[in-house]
């Protein structure tokens, strides 16, 4: 909401802006991009508008469902649009995307072959996207009421808060919000189990079902950007969310002081990883703008204010010297060689088994 | 030459607005999803001609409206829309209706400005009311910090994200289209047949229920109407005041197309609920037109 807000500010500054400017020059430059909501420091973008002299309108969303439906529709107007890794790998397939100019984003030296290596499995050759962010999925608790309902001991670093029907039951009283991406929750319930949380085989997959089942009636709601403010509130004690989300909700607290004190886990079982990949679609009306925003992101510095603001890790090795204690130091965020280790990635699934995905998911969350 | 015209205009309207969305969507619910832009198949390719047509049409199945059938999911959503548009369009005429008679029984001069206070609200956006509901109804939000502190409760009440929520969304949002239509028709009764009642013994109370409801019974069947047929689709209420254990249909649309990306079963799903939603427009329309015969 927050940025949703600001942006439609940013309009309306904007188009005040371009109307002063209409009786001089031409119909001024646009770049539309299409990003995640909480996901970029604003004022990044009133530098990229300053510099390059390009309009920037800027968007958000919640959901890469959401996202991929539109891309899939085409003539989306936006030049710059942000998937994660597997359903960027969806997209490239189905055409959506153009490939990227190397010639016109010299920043790209900048990227941290680390990172690189591992996107590479969505987008052979980074040909297509270059990373914005990556994180992980895991556990956002406020530590006060959990320990008030499940006891000093409370197994806030583990699968088993959110997945034991026990630990849940007590746990609704306070409220529980859960992702509403089956991408990520499937393969966390095939952790918990201690199944390949990669497995693309239905007979392992409808396995969650009963896990599901078990938790389900003490989950208050499925959604993928409600929690941020709800954890902050302290509406809600326990979320399973995005990393960065969940710490710009104890941010958030912290600012407030309203004594909610949040943690975020990756649980020690694993977790999965993801990359957020920035990409142009194939129909963009003005690629030129795009590559220029892009190259813009790709700045070290450019790219670790982002971070410093969002408390997301990136793939941006040059950018590790501008980043800020909080974050660079934080193993939530910049996890240690051997916390990597226990990370998982996956990949996308057919259209056939993510047919009987997205079925097993609206049945668990309407629960029928 | 002229009155063709005229009678051709909203034909035409019907046929853009209505006929031709019909269509494209129908077609869509008999095609397959494909990972391809856009995500269906078959399209249309003219450049073939007659055989592109004729492979075009060959393609097309009903196997989406089959697939409904066989998935429950579906049918409890149709319900479940059903009961809820039921319930708050009672709930909304046991609100609306006194406000409304209390606006027709106000003094004359009054009356203008308590229009105004009914229409009000429509001045900020829907989104905007709807999103200040989660500040008022949330379990650290203005409700329950007040229940709290005047001693009522001691542990916060849950009611964002449950039906009691969507509930109270659905009959503040919709409130104005009940009360708008019963004031219209209280407003015109005949305040002597009231006199009359009375004058032949009928208590105040009798009098209302004799005469004052039957007179406005147009006006709560339009109010009505006018609520149920829009909540049964309603997604925006659900989505943001109700929980995982609200089943809408509207709601299960938006995920076919958005969550699952799968078109041709989310129009299968549209085309059915279409369907559902006819008769009701039809009986609102051969109220409507009674009304207008006996008004005439």
């Amino acid at each position: 909401m927050t940025n949703g807000r600001k942006h439609m500010m940013k309009r309306l500054t904007t188009m005040t802006a371009a109307c002063a400017l209409l009786a001089g020059a031409a119909a001024a430059e646009e770049v539309r991009v299409y990003n995640w909501s909480d996901y970029i420091d604003e004022e990044l973008l009133e530098k990229f508008e300053q510099e390059t002299g390009i309009d920037l309108i800027y968007d958000v969303f919640d959901s890469n469902e959401v996202l991929e439906t539109k891309m899939l529709a085409g003539g989306s107007g936006y030049d710059v649009v942000v998937p994660t890794g597997t359903f960027l790998q969806r997209q490239i397939v189905a055409g959506a995307f153009q490939k990227l100019d190397p010639s016109k984003l010299p920043n790209l030296e900048n990227m941290w072959d680390v990172v690189s290596q591992r996107t590479e499995q969505y987008d052979p050759d980074n040909a297509y996207s270059i990373n914005y962010m990556w994180g992980t999925t895991g556990l956002g608790v406020n530590v006060g009421k959990v320990q008030e309902v499940l006891g000093e001991d409370a197994p806030i670093d583990s699968w088993d808060l959110v997945f034991k029907p026990e630990n849940m039951e007590k746990l609704a009283a306070c409220g529980v919000h859960f992702l509403d991406a089956p991408a990520e929750m499937i393969p966390a319930a095939l952790k918990f189990i201690g199944e390949d949380p990669n497995s693309h085989d239905d007979d392992v997959i409808a396995k969650i079902e009963p896990v599901y089942a078990a938790v389900r009636p003490y989950i208050q709601k499925f959604h993928s950007s409600e929690y941020i403010n709800a954890l902050a509130n302290g509406d809600i004690c326990v979320a399973v969310g995005w990393s960065g989300d969940i710490l710009q909700a104890r941010d958030r607290a912290d600012e407030a002081e309203n004594g909610v004190e949040i943690v975020y886990n990756a649980p020690k079982e694993g977790a999965q990883m993801w990359f957020d990949q920035m990409a142009i679609p194939v129909d963009a009306p003005n690629p030129d703008g795009a590559h220029k925003f892009l190259n813009f992101i790709m700045d070290a510095q450019n790219m670790a204010a982002a971070s410093n603001y969002v408390y997301y890790a990136n793939g941006n090795k040059a950018s590790q010297e501008y980043l800020i204690e909080d974050v660079i130091g934080d193993p939530a965020i910049y996890p240690s060689e051997e916390a990597l280790n226990n990370l998982f990635t996956t990949t996308p699934y057919d259209a056939r088994t993510q047919r009987t995905v997205t079925r097993l998911w609206t049945k668990i969350k309407s629960g029928i | 030459m002229r009155r063709l015209v005229l009678i051709s205009v909203p034909y035409l309207w019907l046929l853009a607005l209505f006929l031709i969305p019909f269509l494209i969507v129908l077609k869509i619910s008999l095609s397959d999803t494909a990972l391809a832009i856009p995500p269906y198949l078959p399209t249309l390719d003219l450049s073939e001609g007659w055989v592109g047509i004729k492979a075009f049409f060959a393609e097309l199945d009903f196997e989406n409206f089959r697939f409904l059938t066989e998935d429950d999911l579906y049918w409890k959503a149709y319900l479940s829309s059903l009961q809820i548009a039921a319930i708050s369009t009672l709930l909304t005429l046991l609100v609306g209706y006194p406000i409304a008679y209390g606006m027709a029984m106000a003094p004359d001069q009054w009356r203008p400005t308590l229009m105004m206070l009914v229409i009000l609200p429509f001045w900020t956006s829907f989104l905007i009311r709807v999103y200040s509901w989660m500040g008022i109804l949330s379990s650290e939000g203005v409700l329950n910090q007040f229940l709290s502190w005047i001693g009522l409760i001691d542990q916060p009440l849950t009611i964002l994200n449950t039906n009691t929520a969507v509930y109270i969304g659905i009959v503040y949002t919709y409130l104005p289209f009940m009360i708008l239509p019963i004031y219209a028709t209280l407003e015109k009764l005949d305040g002597s047949l009231l006199e009359a009642a009375e004058d032949l013994g009928c208590s105040r109370l009798s009098a209302f229920w004799l005469v004052t409801i039957p007179l406005s019974k147009q006006g709560i069947i339009a109010g009505c109407f006018l609520v149920f047929i829009p909540v049964i689709g309603e997604f925006v209420i659900p989505s943001l005041l109700g929980g995982s254990g609200t089943l809408m249909i509207g709601k299960v649309l938006w995920e076919e197309f958005f969550n699952n990306r799968d078109w041709p079963v989310a129009s299968a799903v549209a085309v059915l609920l279409l369907l559902i939603l006819i008769i009701p427009i039809i009986l609102f329309q051969r109220n409507e037109q009674k009304q207008r015969e006996r008004e005439g």
